[in-house]
């Protein structure tokens, strides 16, 4: 086990094992975490983050594979996240998504985590987003963020990614209709893979219906793209556009300033509020009739709301 | 209260079998016992393995092989862990391993072999009862 500050050298050294580290210390919430994400951070605004999503079975993984290919013809070293569900059930995730990807494993200048959600809401996990610095201070042109995003929470990739890709493919059996506001509005590049099936044309044009009726006065219009995966069409232009959004956002600087104030605010806001609210809780539950009233929930003599409101009321007990 | 660490395993395949029935058993009855698994599908060569294990930082490796090939691949699959620093990860292995190679693959450092007919609660509880400490 190496000591927490080779591990932060090894990362800024581009080292793979203390890359790995890192994230999985980060992953367990381990008390070095802090330590790590802390030093990383300086490091940190040089890599182009793109998110992907869209619905199981558009063919991500796939794409993936061929957008880091494409990335790496042109000397870029890439990172890929692929973030999976955990069961709520069981607590456990079976995290294939570098099925897809397993030829790039040897590549030196590829780094692939696979990563369980964990619970965590949104499509990522906690830890995504200091993972995602982890592989930036590592040294990573590109840093793909792979997600699930079959629902209309799918949203948290936006805090992570400066680019966001949704992914469709014709007849997976949900309508782009059924694609709810968040991630249409989000998305900078809609992509319909699998595009050499018979409704490709059909569903680009629903999407660019949806995108007609919730136009706002957008600067960057999203453009549809086509692509077939697995045979690599159609993604050199798909690439072309990433490094389009990119200049995009580099070149619109008041934009670009006004986005990572909020990033920050964001940020810090959920930061402050994980803090407190963990340490207030701790303090309930030693001081205040936390169980008793946890017994009253159960037996429905109280709601949750008012059980809270009257533990945040009382006077802490004299022990 | 649940702990945030979890077991990370690796179930792979290497070598040119593809039989892989086996394999997603296993992988999908150690995530339902609560563990992450990472599954690389078929046809692994040794230094994916290897460095697949380092880059997801992995607890345990699962090696699946019913092609025989095992005295060949095991070898250089525990010689590329070695030699990459992941000498803390439990290697152990199922498939179609002859018991008189079993002990060859052990003194490589191949923890345990699993032959058929072993339940898959045996291989969670081997996990879980040897799964290497992490400081």
């Amino acid at each position: 086990m190496r000591r927490t500050e080779e591990i932060i050298g090894g990362v800024l050294a581009g080292d793979r094992r203390s890359i790995a580290r890192a994230i999985s210390i980060i992953e367990n919430e381990q008390p070095e975490a802090h330590e790590i994400v802390s030093a990383v951070y300086p490091h940190t605004g040089k890599a182009h983050i793109i998110g992907l999503t869209g619905p199981g079975g558009a063919g991500k993984s796939t794409l993936i594979e061929k957008i880091v290919r494409e990335y790496r013809q042109e000397g870029k070293t890439v990172g890929v996240v692929a973030v999976d569900p955990t069961s709520p059930f069981t607590g456990g995730a079976f995290l294939g998504d570098r099925i897809r990807m397993q030829d790039l494993s040897t590549d030196e200048d590829v780094f692939i985590r696979s990563m369980a959600s964990r619970n965590y809401p949104g499509g990522l996990a906690r830890a995504t987003k200091n993972a995602v610095k982890v592989l930036d201070a590592a040294g990573k042109d590109i840093v793909l963020v792979e997600t699930v995003g079959a629902g209309q929470s799918e949203v948290e990739i936006i805090k992570v990614a400066q680019t966001i890709v949704l992914i469709q493919a014709p007849g997976l059996g949900d309508e782009i209709q059924a694609i709810k506001a968040g991630l249409m509005e989000i998305a900078d590049i809609f992509v319909v893979n699998k595009a050499d099936r018979e409704n490709a044309d059909k569903t680009v044009m629903d999407i660019q219906a949806m995108l007609q009726m919730n136009s706002k006065d957008k600067v960057w219009k999203p453009p549809i793209l086509k692509t077939v995966a697995l045979s690599g069409e159609g993604v050199p232009q798909l690439v072309e556009k990433l490094w389009e959004h990119r200049r995009f956002l580099e070149g619109d600087t008041e934009h670009k300033k006004e986005l990572m104030k909020a990033t920050a605010e964001t940020e810090l806001a959920e930061a402050i509020k994980e803090k407190t609210a963990s340490s207030i809780l701790e303090k309930l539950k030693r001081e205040g009739k936390y169980e008793e009233l946890l017994q009253k929930i159960l037996k429905k003599e109280i709601d949750p709301t008012s059980a809270a409101e009257k533990l945040l009321k009382e006077k802490p007990r004299k022990t | 209260m649940q702990s945030t660490r979890k077991i990370r395993v690796l179930i792979a395949k290497p070598g040119l079998d593809s039989h892989d029935r086996g394999a997603k058993v296993v992988a999908r009855a150690l995530r339902d016992a609560g563990m992450e698994v990472i599954y690389t599908g078929l046809r692994q060569t040794p230094e994916q393995i290897a460095e697949t294990a380092l880059q997801e930082d992995v607890d345990v490796i699962g090696l699946s092989i019913l092609s025989g090939a095992h005295k060949t691949l095991f070898p250089r699959i525990m010689s590329l862990l070695k030699k990459k620093g992941l000498t803390d990860v439990m290697v152990f292995a199922g498939g179609i391993i002859p018991q008189e190679d079993a002990t060859e693959m052990k003194e490589l450092g191949i923890k345990e072999v699993f032959g058929p007919g072993t339940t898959t609660e045996a291989i969670i509880r081997y996990v879980i009862d040897n799964v290497p400490e992490r400081s």
